[in-house]
């Protein structure tokens, strides 16, 4: 139920709505709960046809880089 | 380091597929083993936690370690058989369109279930998301029609229901009613834990609840009553991840809220959404849950300037014949479903789990969404 699904804002269509691509299928959502307006090429969490968060690729990033390294380490 | 630190996300597949290295995942499983002494029970609150867990195969991958405890984070399972009976009960009015999403279609009521009732004429529809009712409200055919959207959901879902209530009124749209079920994930934990009598650790906190919410709705579980909480998201590798954290937490005595889905979670989660959640929806003073019973403030409904939207108070005749009928609202006495979601039993201690019970034909509502522990036990356990 709560399941929300990544996908790549490629197109404004206007203020409260975007078309996104959700791994290869194209649908129309409303942005109208986000804080900060959409921009093509964001990466929106998508929950029952509207977007919920941004989703922020410099932590994305760094969530799976630190436990990398620290793995290393132990793993050692 | 290497190139992984100028890692950037390329395309959608690679959000999930990064969080489910093979390789990643079998080092944190080590991590995990290395750091954890004695067997932490940890419960994980969401069904989309539960499913991922079986997905993958992590209780087993962990299993000497972590004994993973399922919660009442599905809100199709945790739906009293009572309004079910009452969203089938407005139904049956001539001019009802009853709208619903699509799992809560099929979990059984006292006699029937909204499905069974649509094969029996009724006009029920199954929509994917609220936009859709902005849609059948406006199709002429249903000018005359009253569409009732069954809203279910916990924190995440809840701001969608408002964000259609609010296109509602400023569309002067007069023909949508909601028959509210939103519920709230902290109450049922709380619960839980002043029970006293569980062995839960730690908790896996919701992921998209806390998208929302942000994470200091679970400041309660290491304030009140020392526990870990750590926010996890749905791969592999974020559960791992939240796991790892909790295990640390536990070995150094310091129980507190953290976040191990930081692409999808700020502190304060988002204002937007809960504002308007604030403007539509008030606290109901209890609301029932399966295998709870009644938790006090657990639930949300209308504000009452906007009852007229409010399908409780538009059919409230109606709706008090159904409570005047004796047999209403009764659960399977059989079905284990109220013991699981407190992390008291697992699916196998069902005598009817994949015998009379099973997807095709459930009887309790924890074998019907993806995200219920029974249906997510059928479809991963190994024969
Ligand atoms: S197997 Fe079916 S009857 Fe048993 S607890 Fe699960 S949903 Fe209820």
């Amino acid at each position: 139920m709560c399941l929300a699904i990544p996908s790549k804002v490629i197109e404004i269509k206007d203020e409260s709505t975007v078309i996104v691509d959700t791994m290869g299928s194209k649908r129309l959502v409303s942005t109208m709960l986000l804080e900060e307006p959409a921009v093509i090429g964001d990466y929106l969490l998508i929950h029952v046809g509207y977007a919920m968060q941004k989703i922020d690729e410099k932590e994305a990033a760094e969530s799976l880089n630190l436990f990398r390294e620290i793995e290393n380490k132990t793993a050692q | 380091m290497h190139a992984l630190t100028h890692y950037s996300i390329h395309s959608t597949m690679e959000i999930y597929s990064d969080f489910k290295r093979k390789d990643d995942i079998s080092r944190l499983a080590y991590v995990i083993d290395s750091e954890v002494k004695k067997t932490i029970n940890i419960m994980e609150i969401c069904g989309g936690h539960t499913h991922s867990i079986m997905k993958y195969g992590l209780h087993t991958i962990l299993k000497d370690k972590i004994n993973f405890l399922h919660g009442p984070g599905c809100p199709v399972c945790v739906m009293p058989v009572k309004r079910i009976d009452e969203a089938i009960e407005i139904a049956d009015s001539q001019d009802v369109i009853l709208a619903a999403y699509g799992d809560m279609m099929r979990v059984p009521g006292t006699d029937s279930s909204l499905i069974k009732e649509r094969a029996k004429g009724k006009d029920v529809r199954m929509v994917y998301s609220p936009l859709d009712i902005i849609k059948i409200a406006l199709d002429k055919a249903n000018k005359d029609k009253k569409i009732v959207f069954f809203a279910i959901g916990f924190e995440t879902t809840t701001p969608m229901t408002a964000a259609l209530l609010e296109e509602v009124i400023s569309r002067g749209i007069n023909n949508v009613l909601f028959h509210v079920n939103h519920v709230l994930v902290p109450p049922p934990i709380n619960a839980i834990l002043d029970s006293g009598d569980n062995l839960i650790d730690g908790f896996i906190c919701p992921g998209h609840v806390s998208v929302m919410t942000g994470s200091g709705i679970y400041n309660d579980i290491p304030d009140k009553y020392g526990k870990a909480a750590v926010i996890a998201g749905f791969e592999p590798y974020d559960i791992l991840s939240g796991v790892l954290l909790i295990a640390r937490q536990i070995n150094e005595g310091r129980p507190s809220v953290e976040i191990a889905y930081k692409r999808a979670v700020k502190e304060n989660g988002n204002m937007k959404a809960q504002a308007l959640v604030n403007k539509y929806f008030t606290v109901r003073n209890e609301f029932e849950w399966r295998g709870f019973g009644n938790i006090p403030k657990s639930g949300l409904k209308l504000r009452d300037e906007f009852k007229d939207f409010d399908a409780e108070y538009v059919f409230k005749d109606k709706l008090k014949e159904l409570e005047l009928r004796s047999n209403a609202g009764r659960e399977n006495a059989a079905c284990k479903c109220g013991e699981i979601l407190k992390g008291k039993s697992k699916p196998d201690d069902c005598p009817l789990f994949g015998k009379a019970c099973n997807p095709e034909n459930p009887v309790g509502a924890c074998m019907v969404s993806f995200e219920g522990a029974c249906a997510a036990y059928y479809k991963y356990r190994n024969f």
